[in-house]
Order: C-alpha cells, then structure tokens, then sequence
C-alpha cells in the first residue's frame, strides 16, 4: 500500500515537537514562572532555603500526583485519595499505640492503602459505576470511618522520634536534602518504569484511550483499572505517612487540602482529561510549579488566601488550554 | 477434504427476548474467503463476535476450530487460535503509536512483564515499509495514528492480522469510510488471504465490494442464513435479484429447487 494523503507534510523536527510538546511546553511554563519569581523576590530565590522548603512539602502531594496521573490516562479519576491518606495513617497510629512495632505498623498501612484504592477500582470496573461518583462516594465513606473512631482527635507520632524509621522516610539526606524528596523521586523512577517501560503501562495508555478496542484486541481492561486504583491507594498510604511523620503528629483532617494542588499537578502537566494522553514528567515538573506557587504567593507578599483561588484556576486554564489545543490537531 | 478453520453447529444467541441468531450452521475452510451478506440487524456481528470469543452463544450451540470443539471459548483463547478482527468501527487507539497499535493486547515483552521496545519498532518499522508501503521518513512506528488516513489506519488494523500468522482473519465492513483508491487496496488483501491458505469472513453491506474477492456468499436475515452458494453457481445480477427477495420475503429462492 501506498501512503496517503496523511503522510504528506510531517517533518521528523515537527514530529518530535508534537509527541514531545507537553513536556517541552510545562518545562517553559516551570522556567518561566521560575524568572517571574526569581525578579519578584531574588532575595529569596536565590537562597538555597526555599528549595529546601519545596523538596520538604511538594513530595506531600507530588508523590500523590504520580500514580494519579496513570488514573487518569486511564480514563478515570480518583477523588478519594485524601481520605485514604487519613484511613491508612490512622491503621499506622494505632498499630503504633498497641504494638509500639514501626515494622508492623507500615505494611498494615500500605495494605489498608491498596485495599481502599483497589475497592475504588473493583467498583468501577467489575460493577461499572463512574469513577467520579464511586470516589466522592468512598471518599466520605473512609473520612467518616475515621471521624467515628477517632472522634477527631488526633496521636502524636513522637515515638518515632530519634528512630532508623523515621530518619528514612523524613530524614534529611547530607543535612540538607529531605528524604520525602529521595523517595519521591525514586518512586517517580517506579511509575515511569512502569508507565512506559512495562506492559501494564502499555494497557494503560490503551484502556483510556480506548478500552472497546483494547477489550477485543485481548488487555484486561478492568485488570489494568484496578491496578491503576490500587497504586494510587498505595501512594495516597504512603504520601500520608511522610506528611504525619515531617509534623510527628497524626491529624484525623489528614489529607484535607491536598485534593485540589494534587488535581492541579496533574493537569497542568498536561494529562489529558479525555485519557490516553499524559507524562509523568510533566505531572512531576508541574507538582514543583504548584508547590512553588503556594510558596512564591507568600514571598512575593501576596496574602495566603490566594492560594486557593490560583490553583483553581490553574485547574480550569489547564484543561482548557489542553482540550483547545488537541482539537486542533485533531 | 481438508477440516474447516471453523466450524458453528446450532449456534443462536438471544439477548433477553431478542433472539439475534437462530441456528446458525457456518464452516469456513482454509484457502477460501467467505462473504456475509445482510442487511442490518441481520447478526452479523453477533455471529462475529461469537466467533471471536467476545460473546457466549446460546447453551446448546457449537463451536470447533480445525475440529476441536470449545465451549467456552474467550477473546484470548480465539486469538491463540489464530482468528483476527478487523473491525468497521475504530479498532485502533488513536493517540497512541503506530507500534504501540501494532502490538496491542500482546506487546513483547520479558517474563517480568518489561517491554522490549526496541524490537516492537523494529518490526513495525519492517512492516510498514514492506507491506504497507511507507517510505517517507515523516511517518515512522513513532507517530500518532491519530494523523494518519483512514487507508492508511485501517492498513495497520490489517497489517496486524497479518502479521499475527492468523488463520481465520475476520474483516468486518473494512471498507467503510474509506476512499475509492483505499477500498481498492483492501479489497486487494481480501483476496490475498485465499491465496496465502488462511481462512477469511468478509462482512460487508456492499455487495459490489464482497462478490469480486470472495468464494462463497453467506445470506444472513433476521438471524437465520437465508441462503449459502458457491460465487461459480451465481452472477453478480442474480445475486442481486436474490439479495432483494430476502429483503421482501426472508427467502433467497422463489421456490426450492429439485
């Protein structure tokens, strides 16, 4: 067979630009954003402290983002990560209490992560109900779970205090480097590995953006939606314990404000809401941008009250510039 | 005289009180192409999809491949046999890759489940220049199908059945939404799978696109086979004729023949 006409036209620069435009355009976005601060308040951007205050607080979120952003190339959304940050960092608190064994402590509460997540995923694929609604749902369900038991008061984490554990998870590497930044990128290295570089990836890409095919052509489309839901349980387990562990205190509201930045870094990464599309390069630069923002709003000496307001309308420009954009290439 | 590809003895398939398939009974040998004429809502994917494992017929219904009877065959254990789907509707994900299509469903990989990449793209890259003609270095396994024509997709979703050493390639309306000079090279393939021993079904409403290219026409209606003859026994104008009394009457014939 011939080519036809579509084949006329396409220089291989093109070509790179247009399957690469999304990581070339959010790593603009991040240098540009970077200057606007840097001229905004040089006295603090050029200080190597406020990096080491992005490196401590954006994993809190970021780590969230990643296995997120593989939710949504798999068409599907996951609103109730929050809550099972607080349902499994509760598991930890009071494993903790009764037994004082850290090491038993952190497997129940990643298995309680994976549990919540993979019965986010169960009900979407095997029943079928919309991820948006089964999550909102879950969501309450787990933040209600925790308010009976609790009765909203919180444990302090002070016995980890002085251990192995704890300089693990939120120690700082050389003095300087926090550790929540070491396994956010190591777990990024995980999820690019598996996004990209392993069949389940592959299923992924291809359940978002069309699972009818992808079910005849023989993936194991509910399959890859539970794993993708059962990760995301897992980060949200995970993203919960280094945030308890930076305050050495167990908040019942574990969680509460990270829905909206977590959303936020995942879009304007420029993972597509229609699915199918997205990098974890991006959602990674972008969570940076987010938690600069949050950061960058104060030094320039606006009120923290905006912070709120600009991540929302982050989330908005960026779906909408993302959907603008692909029809016109479509 | 050789075992067919496929076999369906009594195969109906209701869904709730719709029957969509009566006792159907279809074999399709090696080194013949099959035309599936009807109309629509006649069945003709539900016949397919049975064949390809994605529906269960009725209890009571048969299915064998080369002689070997399945009861309960499933989409992965009708691909292992070699049946391949190209379908009307779109079969491939469009904002993914050439190759990452290509492979879909069973991509190389090692036995922790990493892709071997590399290799997929080579291969692609072989079939594309080799069977699908593309020579332009602006296409490469890399570029998004969702830029490419539609000749040029459903070259791909054909090229896969290919390559895939399928035994029974099943073309369900290839040529819908395609150009003329596109049509034409599909049709061109058709009529290749005979040639290469395989087994094909081709389905379509065209008749003028189904009775050049295949070796024996299949008449659906309303669930049943109205009629089944060798291409040699029958012109063009006749079938015609035939095709429009199963429209009025559901029966091919005017009366039985001794």
């Amino acid at each position: 067979m011939n080519p036809g006409k579509g084949a006329a036209g396409r220089s291989p620069l093109l070509l790179w630009l247009r399957s690469n435009a999304l990581q070339v355009g959010i790593t603009a976005v991040a240098i540009v954003i970077w200057a606007i601060f840097a001229i905004g308040s040089p006295e603090t951007f050029f200080r190597p402290n406020i990096y080491q205050a992005f490196m401590s607080t954006t994993p809190f979120f970021g780590i969230m983002a990643l296995p997120l952003t593989m939710v949504v190339i798999a068409r599907e959304i996951d609103l109730s990560f929050p809550s099972i940050m607080t349902v499994s960092m509760w598991v930890f608190a009071s494993v903790m209490m009764a037994t004082g064994n850290l090491a038993l402590a952190l497997p129940l509460m990643l298995l309680m992560g994976v549990g919540a997540g993979m019965l986010n995923g169960i009900i979407v694929a095997k029943i079928g109900v919309p991820s948006l609604v089964v999550t909102i749902g879950t969501s309450f369900f787990w933040r209600g779970v925790v308010k009976v038991l609790t009765g909203g008061t919180g444990t302090s984490l002070l016995p980890t205090r002085e251990t192995f554990f704890y300089d693990v998870f939120v120690g700082r590497l050389f003095g300087f480097i926090p550790m929540q930044m070491v396994w956010m990128v190591l777990f990024a290295l995980f999820c690019w590995l598996l996004l990209n570089r392993h069949r389940f990836g592959a299923h992924v890409y291809l359940t978002g953006d069309n699972a009818d095919s992808a079910r005849l052509m023989g993936v194991d489309v509910d399959r890859t939606k539970i794993g993708v839901f059962g990760l995301a349980g897992f980060a949200a387990a995970f993203a919960g314990l280094v945030a308890s562990l930076e305050v050495t205190y167990y908040w019942p509201t574990l969680g509460e404000g990270y829905l909206l930045n977590t959303l936020s870094s995942v879009f304007l990464g420029g993972t597509s809401v229609f699915g199918g599309i997205g990098t974890l390069y991006g959602t990674f630069v972008a969570s940076f941008i987010v938690g600069a923002i949050n950061a960058g709003i104060v030094a320039i000496g606006m009120s923290g009250f905006w912070t709120e307001l600009i991540y929302g309308l982050i989330l908005v420009l960026s779906v909408v510039t993302q959907t603008l954009v692909g029809r016109r290439i479509r | 005289m050789a075992e067919p590809t496929v076999r369906l003895i009594h195969v109906s398939k209701s869904f709730g009180e719709v029957k969509s398939l009566q006792e159907i009974n279809l074999e399709v040998y090696p080194g013949e192409v099959v035309g599936l004429l009807g109309d629509n809502g006649a069945g003709k994917s539900t016949l397919i999809k049975i064949i390809t494992g994605y529906y269960q017929p009725d209890p009571g219904g048969e299915i064998y491949f080369h002689g070997q009877r399945f009861d309960h065959l499933t989409v992965a254990k009708a691909r292992q046999l070699g049946v391949e789907t190209v379908y009307q509707e779109k079969a491939l994900a469009d904002d993914q890759s050439v190759w990452r299509n290509m492979f879909m469903g069973r991509e190389l990989a090692n036995r922790w489940g990493m892709l071997d990449i590399g290799k997929m793209r080579s291969i692609t890259q072989q079939m594309m220049t080799q069977h699908m003609g593309f020579t332009s270095k602006a296409v490469s396994p890399d570029t998004p199908v969702r830029t490419m024509s539609g000749g040029e997709r459903q070259g791909i979703a054909i090229t896969r059945a290919l390559h895939f050493e399928a035994e029974l390639i099943i073309l369900d309306e290839p040529t819908m939404a395609l150009s003329l000079s596109e049509t034409r090279k599909v049709l061109d393939f058709i009529a290749g799978i005979a040639q290469a021993g395989k087994a094909g079904i081709f389905i379509d409403h065209n008749i003028f696109h189904v009775y050049p290219v295949v070796d024996r026409i299949v008449v659906l209606d309303r669930g049943r086979i109205a009629g089944e003859f060798k291409k040699a026994d029958v012109t063009l104008d006749e079938l015609i004729d035939r095709l429009y009394r199963v429209a009025r009457t559901g029966r091919l014939e005017q009366e039985k023949k001794p």
